[in-house]
Formats: C-alpha cells, sequence, structure tokens
C-alpha cells in the first residue's frame, strides 16, 4: 500500500462549526489549512446534509467561507494515529495518508451517552441524535411511529425535524423534571434566537405529546423493535412503535486528545483561554472541551484557529469571548438542568448486554471490579468500538475513569497502519535488505 | 484475620493461581497475596499458546508434561477459558528449514509428542490465506490456545473452592516464615511461594529476572482466514540476542475469529508504551506472510512484560538462602504452557511427595550465564 | 442532490435517492440485521455517526465498513447480515 504524505499548517480534526470556524480562521490568517473528517461531508452531526440546498443560513455561510479560504477538506476518512502532534496518520477508501502539520485543532465533537436498558439492542433502537443522523443521511421516517426519550435540547430538536419528515411521534420523553425544564426554557427564551428556535420545534410537534419525567425503562420485539415501555409520573404503560431514539444527554468525544497526552478533565479536554491544550502545538474546541451547542463552538473554533495560525492572545475579539462564555454558561445550564435521574442507572437487568461488540452482559460484571479487571475477565469494552458505548456507559454505572487510549484509533486497516508505520512514510531506521528470520534463537512465541 | 495458613502464594497470574489450586487441592491451608487482580500482569498480556517448546529437554519435557496437565485441567474450570487445541504450525521457509522442520519432528516424535511434516501442497490446503512459496511446515496438532486472564480467573476460583484465601494487598517484604506487608501487616506460614513473574525480584533481588516487553495486535473477527498457530520456524537462522529490539511472525486464531498478531522482544525496563516503530514491523512480517491481514481492522494493541532469565528456563523449587521459601516465577514467554508442571514441582516439592518431572534443571540457585540485562 | 442510484443489496438491485448513506438505502429498503452479535441476534445503527460500529456491513467486497459513513454509488453491492 502506498503512503501519501501531505504538508500543512494547520490540521484540524473535526469538520463541524468549531473545526469548520477554525480552519477558516487559520486559513484567513495565511496557514495552509487540512480539515479532516469521518463523515461524508463536511458540518458535523449538527450540520449533517445532503445537500448544502437544505442547511442555514449560518453553516452555509461558513461552508462558503472555508472554500474560500482555500482550506482543503478530506472528508470520509478516520484519524487513525497521532506519533505526535505534528504528525498524523489518517486513512480513507483510498488508503492512508501521513499528515505533516505545525499546529493541530482538535474539534472531535461529542458523542451520545447511552444507558442501557432491557431491549436495548434490538434494530430498531436507536440514538436520539442517532435518528437524526439517520434522517440526515436520508432515512425515511414518514408514516413511521417513533418513540423518542432522552433529555436536553436535542430532543426538541429531533422531534420537531422528524415531525417535519412526516414521522408520527407517538411519545417524546423527556427525563428530567418538568420544573427545571421550565426552569431553563426560562433562562434559554431570554436569547431571542432561541426563543424563536424553540417556538419553531414546539410548533412542529404540537400535537405530540412531551411529557416530562418520563424515561423508556424497556424495550420489546423479535427480530426487530415492537414496543417499549414508559415510565411516567401516572405509572408505566407499553407504547407500540416503529422506532425508538433514546439518549442520556452528549459525551465529549476525547480519544484523540487523550493519545496525545492532552490533560482530561471531567472527560473534557482542559483549555485554557486561548484554547490551547496542556500539550504545545495542540488547541481545541467545540463540544470535546465540554458540551455547550454550536454557537459557542464557532466561537471556540474562530478563538483556536486564530491561535493555531500564531495570533497573539491579545488578538482575541471581545465578541467572540463573550459568545463562548455565553455558550459555556448555557453548557452549565443544560448540565444542571438536564442532569440524569437515578433510576437511568438502573435499568439494566442481570441478563441486559452492557458491551454490544463483546455481548458481555450486566450480570457479567462485578460492580466492585476495576475496569481493567472487568475489561480482562469479561472483555466489555474490547470490541469493534472500543469503548465508545460502553465506555461513558460503564461511567456511569459503575463510576469508572475514560477509558484508556493506546495507538492505533478507529480501527485502521492492518495494512493502512503497517504502510503509514514503515520507512519512508515515517522516519526510522532503514528496512532490512534481506528478511532474516528475527526471532530470539532462545525464545519461542509469547504466549 | 488471617491465621497461620500452611502455604502463602504471592501472585495469582497464571503460575501463582495454579500453584495456589494445587497446593489447596492437596489439602494445605492456602492464602494467596495479590495487590492487583488474578491473571492481571503478564498473564493478561500474554497470548495463551500453550505450546511444546524443544530449544532444550528440560523444556520441552515441562512443557510437554504441562500441555497435557492443560488437558486435564482447563475442561474443569468454572469459567471459560477459551480454549481451542488448534496446534501450531511451525513454517518453513526454504528447503534448509523444512530440513530443520524434520529434524525436529524427530525429536517430538521420540519425546512422544506428536508432530508430523507437512509439504508445501498440504500447508496450502491447511492454510490456504498463506503466503505461495513457502516450503512446508512442521505441525504440532497437539498444541492450543487459551484465553489467559480466564484460565487465571477460573484457576484462582478453584483454589477459593478448595479453602484458599484471597488476601488483596502487596508484599514488602519476606523473611522465613513470614510477610511483611505493604501497610505493616504480618502474615506468616510454613512456606512461602513466590510467584510475582516480572515483580519477584523486589522481593529476592538476587532472582536474575528481567522484564522482556511484547507487542501484540488484535483485529478484527475474520473466521476462517487462519486455523492453526502459525509461527515461523526460520528463528535458528537467527543472530538476535538479548539486546535488540526483535520481531517474529506470530499469528493466533482466536476462537471467536479475531487474529491475534505476534510479536516483539525489547529491554526497555517497564516502559509500557506502544513503539509504532516495532508495531509496523511487526504488521510488515505478518502481512508478507498473509497478505490478506492487510484488510483486517486493528482493533488494539498493547504491551507486556515477559519475565526473563538468563538461560531461558524458569525459577522453580527452594530458594536456599531463605529457609521456608519456593520460586515460581521467571517463564518468559511459556508461563501460560508451564503452569501446570510449574505447580506439580512446587506442591511436589513442599509436600516431600515425588514429582512428575526431574525439578534440578529449574533450581532457582543454580548458576546461569553472565549477561548485561541482568546485571 | 437529485435523482436516483441503482445498487445491490443482497444480491437484488434496487434504486435509492442519490446522496444517501448506505445505512438509510438498507433501512428504506426493510434492512433490519446489518451485522449479527455473537449470538446471532440482528443488529441495526444506533449512533448514526460512525461510532458505535454496530452499523457494519460489507461494501464491494470490504467488510466491516460502517454504513452509516458511506455514500451510495451507482452499482455498489452491499452485504449485510439480512
Amino acid at each position: 500500500m502506498s503512503v501519501r504524505c501531505r504538508e500543512v499548517d494547520v490540521a484540524v480534526v473535526g469538520a463541524g462549526p468549531a473545526g469548520l470556524a477554525a480552519a477558516a480562521a487559520a486559513a484567513e490568517a495565511g496557514r495552509r489549512v487540512l480539515v479532516i473528517d469521518q463523515s461524508p461531508r463536511a458540518g458535523g452531526q449538527i450540520w449533517r446534509h445532503r445537500d448544502e440546498g437544505s442547511l442555514g443560513r449560518v453553516p452555509r455561510a461558513l461552508l462558503a467561507r472555508v472554500a474560500s479560504a482555500g482550506v482543503t477538506v478530506l472528508t470520509g476518512t478516520t484519524v487513525v494515529d497521532a506519533v505526535s502532534p505534528r504528525q498524523l496518520l489518517v486513512e480513507g477508501v483510498d488508503g492512508v495518508e501521513v499528515i505533516d502539520t505545525t499546529a493541530l485543532v482538535l474539534a472531535t465533537g461529542a458523542r451520545e451517552r447511552f444507558l442501557p436498558f432491557p431491549g436495548w439492542t434490538l434494530p430498531g433502537v436507536a440514538g436520539v441524535g442517532g435518528l437524526q443522523a439517520l434522517l440526515k443521511g436520508g432515512t425515511s421516517f414518514r408514516g413511521k411511529r417513533v418513540v423518542l426519550a432522552g433529555t436536553g435540547p436535542l430532543l426538541v430538536a429531533v422531534a420537531a425535524a422528524l415531525a417535519d419528515a412526516g414521522a408520527r411521534l407517538v411519545l417524546v420523553a423527556e427525563q428530567a423534571p418538568w420544573r427545571r425544564v421550565t426552569g431553563f426554557a426560562l433562562h434559554a427564551f431570554t436569547n431571542a434566537g432561541r426563543l424563536r428556535d424553540a417556538l419553531r420545534y414546539r410548533w412542529a410537534f404540537a400535537r405530540t405529546p412531551y411529557v416530562t419525567d418520563a424515561w423508556v425503562t424497556a424495550a420489546d420485539g423479535d427480530t426487530r423493535l415492537r414496543d417499549v415501555e414508559v415510565r411516567t409520573s401516572r405509572g408505566t404503560r407499553t407504547v407500540d412503535c416503529d422506532w425508538l431514539g433514546c439518549a442520556a444527554g452528549l459525551v465529549p468525544t476525547i480519544e484523540l486528545a487523550q493519545l496525545l497526552g492532552c490533560t482530561v478533565e471531567r472527560d473534557r479536554v482542559r483549555v485554557d483561554s486561548m484554547q490551547s491544550t496542556s500539550v504545545t502545538g495542540v488547541w481545541a474546541a467545540g463540544e470535546c472541551t465540554g458540551v455547550k451547542g454550536d454557537a459557542a463552538a464557532l466561537a471556540e473554533g474562530e478563538i483556536a484557529g486564530r491561535a493555531a495560525a500564531g495570533d497573539t492572545p491579545g488578538a482575541t475579539s471581545a465578541a467572540l469571548v463573550r459568545a463562548r462564555d455565553d455558550g459555556r454558561l448555557l453548557g452549565a445550564r443544560i448540565d444542571a438542568a438536564f442532569s440524569l435521574r437515578a433510576e437511568l442507572l438502573n435499568l439494566a437487568a442481570p441478563d441486559t448486554i452492557i458491551c454490544r461488540c463483546e455481548d458481555v452482559r450486566r450480570d457479567a460484571i462485578d460492580p466492585a471490579w476495576t475496569p481493567r479487571q472487568a475489561k480482562l475477565w469479561t472483555r466489555v469494552g474490547m470490541g469493534a468500538c472500543q469503548g465508545a458505548v460502553c465506555g461513558p456507559a460503564c461511567s456511569a454505572l459503575f463510576g469508572w475513569a475514560a477509558n484508556t487510549v493506546r495507538a492505533p484509533l478507529g480501527a485502521p486497516s492492518c495494512g493502512a497502519w503497517q504502510a503509514a508505520l514503515t520507512p519512508p512514510a515515517l522516519p526510522g531506521p532503514p528496512s532490512p535488505v534481506r528478511q532474516a528470520p528475527e526471532v530470539d534463537p532462545h525464545q519461542g512465541p509469547a504466549d | 484475620m488471617i491465621g497461620s495458613p500452611d502455604v502463602i502464594v504471592i501472585g495469582s497470574g497464571v503460575v501463582g493461581a495454579m500453584c495456589a489450586m494445587q497446593l489447596a487441592e492437596s489439602g494445605l491451608a492456602v492464602t494467596v497475596v495479590e495487590e492487583g487482580f488474578g491473571g492481571g500482569g503478564s498473564t493478561g498480556a500474554a497470548m495463551g499458546h500453550i505450546v511444546v517448546m524443544d530449544d532444550s529437554a528440560a523444556q520441552r519435557d515441562l512443557a510437554a508434561h504441562s500441555r497435557a496437565r492443560w488437558g486435564e485441567i482447563l475442561p474443569t474450570l468454572p469459567v471459560d477459558p477459551s480454549y481451542d487445541q488448534c496446534g501450531t504450525m511451525w513454517l518453513a521457509a526454504d528447503d534448509e528449514e523444512l530440513a530443520i522442520a524434520g529434524a525436529r519432528a524427530a525429536a517430538y516424535t521420540a519425546a512422544g509428542v506428536g508432530a508430523e511434516v507437512i509439504d508445501a501442497h498440504s500447508l496450502a490446503a491447511l492454510e490456504p490465506a498463506l503466503r505461495p512459496g513457502l516450503a512446508g511446515a512442521l505441525l504440532v496438532p497437539g498444541d492450543g490456545v487459551c484465553y489467559p486472564p480466564a484460565a487465571a480467573r477460573g484457576l484462582l476460583m478453584r483454589a477459593q473452592a478448595a479453602g484458599a484465601t484471597l488476601l488483596q494487598g502487596t508484599a514488602a517484604s519476606i523473611t522465613t516464615g513470614r510477610v511483611v506487608m505493604a501497610d505493616g501487616s504480618k502474615l506468616h506460614a510454613g512456606a512461602i511461594v513466590i510467584a510475582a513473574g516480572i515483580g519477584s525480584n523486589r522481593l529476592i533481588p538476587a532472582l536474575p529476572i528481567v522484564p522482556r516487553k511484547g507487542h501484540l495486535i488484535i483485529t478484527n473477527r475474520r473466521p476462517g482466514m487462519v486455523r492453526h498457530q502459525l509461527v515461523e520456524l526460520g528463528y535458528l537462522a537467527s543472530a538476535h540476542g538479548m539486546g535488540a529490539a526483535s520481531v517474529a511472525f506470530n499469528v493466533q486464531p482466536r476462537p471467536g475469529g479475531q487474529l491475534l498478531v505476534g510479536s516483539s522482544r525489547e529491554l526497555v525496563g517497564f516502559d509500557a508504551s506502544i513503539n509504532r516503530e516495532l508495531c509496523g514491523r511487526m504488521l510488515t512480517r505478518a502481512i508478507s506472510m498473509l497478505p490478506d491481514l492487510a484488510a483486517a481492522a486493528v482493533w488494539r494493541t498493547w504491551t507486556g512484560f515477559r519475565p526473563a532469565t538468563p538461560d531461558s528456563l524458569p525459577l522453580i523449587g527452594k530458594w536456599l538462602p531463605v529457609d521456608g521459601v519456593w520460586i515460581a516465577a521467571g517463564h518468559e514467554g511459556l508461563g501460560i504452557t508451564m503452569a501446570p508442571g510449574t505447580a506439580d514441582m512446587i506442591v511436589a516439592s513442599i509436600m516431600g511427595t515425588p514429582a512428575p518431572l526431574d525439578i534440578a534443571p529449574f533450581d532457582p540457585c543454580r548458576a546461569m550465564p553472565a549477561h548485561e540485562a541482568f546485571a | 442532490m437529485t435523482g436516483v442510484v441503482s445498487i445491490v443489496i443482497d444480491g437484488t438491485t434496487r434504486e435509492v435517492a442519490a446522496g444517501v448513506t448506505v445505512a438509510a438505502a438498507l433501512l428504506d429498503h426493510g434492512v433490519m440485521a446489518f451485522r449479527r452479535d455473537l449470538h446471532d441476534a440482528p443488529r441495526a445503527p444506533l449512533c448514526g455517526m460512525g461510532s458505535c460500529m454496530e452499523c457494519r456491513v460489507t461494501i464491494d467486497g470490504r467488510a466491516e465498513r460502517r454504513a452509516c459513513l458511506v455514500v451510495v454509488v451507482d452499482g455498489m453491492r452491499i452485504e449485510t447480515a439480512g
């Protein structure tokens, strides 16, 4: 496998709002900028789209800015290793590339937190954002009976999008109490833009039963979802549906930052006022530094992009700092208003699968074990997703710390990682001319 | 409170757990001291290849005896150790290596270990994913693979079922009849077995054990691609010694279909970080032998430390400088394989019963070649 | 994005809207078993964004590709566990 090499001034990982803003800002400062994203199109989760015409004003303007600033956008491409902050290995469908860069901006976003409940592995059970992503990817939900169960503003936004797409929303269950939700709404609606969003969303699913203090306790079906059991203040009832979108908030995606050795606090990348991480030459922006929404992500990206391009600290505008701080405040309010209720941590039955990749059941794991002990003894978190799903679940259920991370990331092919790690792609000792056997004569295979 | 057990076993990797189980099932009161969890050290990083090696007669006899004993023990464990008697295929690149395969087959057969030479045609039929052009192989069908942390856990559970007590903590020092724990508490026993692998010389600094680091790479599930544990036979021509980092082709089909890709050897102390250059060399070698491996996905990598000795034989038996102390450590890459025979010899030595094997070659006080790594 | 492309799902030719993901194409054609777990139970997309690995299918002969991250292309061949 041949390895392409590319040299840039600023590499940005993630093409959501933060990453695109960082890329535009750095490119406008005259830097050669590359953005890498594993999705087929730029935009991240919030701006996931099939055609640009469907996007709103802000994302279209930013994508135009990125294009006119001469940013190279590499979609369908996964960062599989970071040899150093200055050297990334990326794999796309066409092969592997080594990216040499002077500065690195991490804008790796967030993913949903899934808490296991009986039946959650059935086809037809997806995330809240998961359903939105499938919808934006072109899945038809017209006429489909959908139950949404989750928390926070994303729940409302996804309900609106599904309603717009012709889905029959049977129930939208918000796990937080009514008092907290209204309290949050009063704060959020002081912002005119958000008020408009909220009204639009509420209008879109005006005839949908939106219930607070409600959550899904189980899903049932044979080879696919048939019905869900919903717990509300009035008791438990069974609701027939075709799809369930169910999640428990968002968690920052921090594996690449961890691999680079960036300091992580409360499962988010720690940054200073210039979005600089603890590792020299690495900045971070957006949800990977804490979930706070797209407005703050844009501001953080802008700040990080300018800093990565070499701007001095004083160059950060007050407006950007204000937008960022507003967003952080919003994030903190969301965390407080939509904190997870304890009942969600006790939904899994003894035979409920915790690790969906290795099919590890709840009763196989003793909560008294250390994470490593549980992993080695049960193989929880050892499968294809490498704990992306069950890691946050086990953190919530058992208090485990975030997964440790080792190269490579994102399950590259053996051939791609091998090619990227082999001279001349990576400098190292020259390959032996003859493939001399390298085993020690006194040593057998490792057992 | 821990009373005064007959034996304290320090360490519950596969060797310590096996010793604890055999001692407890022999009727002795056993306390196991473990600072982490059973199988969490070198055992947890190991490949789980149960293989008869024949670098020396002593090694071969211990491995062969142990392999047979595993056949009895593994089916009785209370947790599934994922055992698969897949056999080992030692690959010969050319006619010179095939001649070596023939000599080794004869030696195995003479020692009562089943082995046969496979020609190029049969090899291609048995392992169609291997590159063309190999001369043949030595097949040792009685070898197998298991999942080591589960095996250690199962052994510990059986030891506990036989009355053994598990004590969580770190042993700080030992003298005759006494173990002082890191928290200052003291344990007393007639016999102390040190089975702490690479940590053993923390307790007895004179033990010649160094950590020999290895890397492993595990792929996604590729069921049927590889059927035997595949190892290159070409190691006899190698000039690599204790000093240089080296890699070898070694691929194991896990019972679930994943491929475990080895192997590397380095002396870098206790630095557990991933050495990408070595991973690259391991994969280069593995893909050159198994071209289809290039398309398999790397799910995870890790490193571990083999407890290596200067003469590559484990340290098993009485430690004469301190009365009442036995050693069961230093198995390097063969700890999983050799655990049963090691425990058999420890039990016999402590109880004064006949051992199934000659323990002399493993005497922990034996003279060994000097090597700077062990200075 | 307008137009239609032909893809082959488990041996049957299907028409799908251009620009959709493989996951969307499969779901719209009733596929609910993208892969099977270790006990042969069907699995389908969970996260929709490339992190859960539940939507792995074989695309154009390449195993374990994430259907949610790949856009359909005319002539694409997809094999599922359905």
